[in-house]
């Protein structure tokens, strides 16, 4: 038992790969852990860093800067009364939130957050991905109808119609990028997630700079279909506030309606992690071919311990600008504590064997958390689109240029080789 | 990697894949047979993994599961369902259609026991099953051997796209 636990450390392939049940088991749970924190994560930078974009404190009293708002949130979504409507389809009603958190978390089976660090290696990988997440709107759908209602029904059309529009846009821009994969001496491209970032590493390139500006282009109708695909504003028509009170999810409250924003959020970081898989080198650091060397390799894999210091450094700044007056003591030693976590977890990942191994996770979730920001910002900054113009950018602009892209990236790659 | 509790799987697909199918034919309402049906075309998507045949598992997911039926509820939502619920069938031909099923089950089996060729492939497994090539093995032969039947096909689609844009639009 012992020796099937520790053959697969030497293995050096992702642990579906290897067959290996036990870490297969260890990376779900790893997985699904670590995609649950970040939701809950950011469920709070969400709301703090849009109130601070529109000059308001946010959550401030759960917790110091409202830290424990996020936990506040979820005792009170599973104390509240569970409500099905009387005229609901009980069945269908009670399946939707299921469909959407299961088809947003089956995706990450395939999200390399590392050479080896993933759960599995499909050779469908990225196709695997895009089908798994295309079935969320069946839950979106299902919802709506089952509700037996006039705003979710509407907001269930609207999405299904939206995410099927901009669904074909978004396969074009990944297929000029799978395209790029095949440009080496063999002539084979790949679909398999690792095998995409590795065919970056081996082309010195990432995609998202290559043939400059197709790739640019690709990426950039990638990244805008991305935002409708997962309803956020300004895509955000199936839950319009002003118009259709909450969309799909009108009639959903308490544990179900939790299940939605739980499902929505795991799937804007799986989409997210596709964009940077395709586009910007999944887990590669920046230079890994023009700046090579121990010295580079050890300035590099310092990042992540760094990165944690410097949070750990704003909370303390944090601390010393607390009020002094002694209502908040409480609050201070809280926060206090909170950056001497962090302090730790960064001093912990300077030790030199945990920094070799958690260097690749660690630009991946980077790049991630970039992608997860600008969906934040989207939402203070851009205005709804009205249904008419949704359907013009996605049909008229982005998919005969994402064709055209297409099309001329195969040609480039045909001439220059 | 050596393929886990193959049969296992087998036997869980298949019944999933066959409940799906008699529940589609079963519920009064249509939703409920979308819905059903969309549990057939899933389990049918891991019969091809188990076959290892990913990319057509792959594509039955994006197309069928996602696609397509899709579609299919967007249609059955926007008919009002309380009235279907209710109205009688009126084509009551359960009995032609039990027997051809039958008839089809049983030449199924005779096929499944006594063909000759079955037994040759059953006795001499096929050498390697790739699963790590089998994307690039489909992409040779449908732009090599299969290139013309593949692009009569596509140019099937474009038809069939052109004719709903023709029909849906009053001033072309």
């Amino acid at each position: 038992m012992l020796d099937y636990i520790t053959s697969y450390l030497n293995a050096n392939v992702t642990p579906g790969q290897a067959g290996n049940m036990f870490w297969a088991f260890v990376y779900i749970m790893v997985v699904f852990l670590g995609i649950s924190l970040a939701v809950v994560a950011m469920n709070w930078l969400e709301r703090k860093a849009l109130a601070h974009m529109q000059v308001r404190l946010g959550p401030m009293r759960v917790g110091p800067h409202g830290l424990l708002q996020p936990i506040a949130d979820a005792i009170k979504l599973l104390l509240k009364e569970d409500i099905i409507p009387e005229r609901a389809d009980k069945a269908v009603f009670w399946l939707a939130p299921f469909m959407v958190v299961m088809a947003a978390f089956t995706t990450y089976i395939v999200v390399p957050f590392g050479p080896t660090h993933a759960i599995t290696d499909m050779n469908i990988g990225i196709l695997f991905m895009l089908g798994v997440s295309s079935l969320g709107v069946l839950g979106i759908v299902m919802a709506g109808w089952a509700s037996n209602s006039n705003y979710p029904l509407i907001g269930a059309l609207r999405s299904s119609a939206q995410m099927i529009s901009y669904e074909v846009a978004m396969g074009m821009a990944v297929v000029s990028a799978v395209l790029m994969t095949s440009l080496n001496d063999k002539g084979i491209g790949t679909l398999s997630m690792i095998g995409i970032v590795q065919a970056q590493q081996e082309q010195g390139i990432w995609f998202v700079f290559k043939y400059f500006p197709l790739g640019l282009i690709a990426f950039v109708i990638f990244a805008i279909a991305m935002v409708a695909e997962t309803n956020r504003a300004p895509f955000d028509l199936p839950e319009a506030e002003s118009e259709l009170t909450a969309g799909f999810h009108t009639e959903y409250s308490g544990f179900r309606w939790s299940l939605f924003m739980l499902g929505e959020y795991a799937a804007m970081i799986a989409v997210s992690s596709v964009a940077v898989t395709l586009w910007l080198g999944g887990w590669l650091r920046p230079f890994p071919n023009t700046l090579t060397g121990p010295g580079w390799d050890f300035l590099f894999s310092l990042f992540p311990g760094a990165t944690f210091l410097l949070l750990a450094g704003f909370t303390f700044l944090g601390v010393m600008r607390m009020p002094k007056h002694p209502y908040f003591k409480i609050q201070t030693i809280g926060l206090g504590a909170f950056g001497g976590a962090l302090g730790l977890i960064g001093l912990i990942l300077f030790v030199p064997l945990v920094r070799d191994r958690v260097q690749d996770i660690y630009w991946f979730v980077a790049k991630v958390a970039v992608f997860m920001y600008l969906y934040i910002w989207y939402r203070a900054t851009f205005p709804r689109y009205r249904f008419d113009q949704l359907m013009k950018v996605g049909w008229k602009v982005l998919l005969p240029t994402s064709i055209a892209a297409l099309i001329a990236t195969a040609i480039v790659g045909v001439v220059l080789k | 990697m050596t393929p886990v509790a193959t049969s296992f799987f087998f036997y869980f697909l298949s019944a999933l894949a066959l409940s799906g199918g008699v529940l589609v034919i079963t519920r009064r309402n249509p939703v409920h047979s979308a819905l059903a049906l969309i549990l057939t075309l899933l389990a049918l998507a891991g019969i091809y993994l188990m076959l290892y045949a990913p990319f057509v598992a792959g594509v039955q997911i994006i197309l069928y599961a996602g696609g397509i039926m899709v579609l299919f509820l967007f249609v059955i939502m926007l008919v009002n369902v309380g009235r279907v619920e209710k109205e009688k069938q009126f084509n009551q031909q359960w009995i032609v259609s039990f027997v051809a099923a039958l008839g089809l089950g049983i030449l199924f089996v005779v096929i499944f026991t006594k063909s000759p060729l079955l037994r040759q492939i059953a006795q001499k497994p096929p050498a390697q099953l790739v699963e790590s090539s089998n994307t690039q093995e489909i992409g040779n032969w449908l732009y090599g051997q299969y290139m013309l039947s593949f692009e009569i096909a596509s140019l099937l689609l474009l038809v069939a796209i052109v004719g709903a844009v023709v029909m849906a639009k009053k001033r072309v």
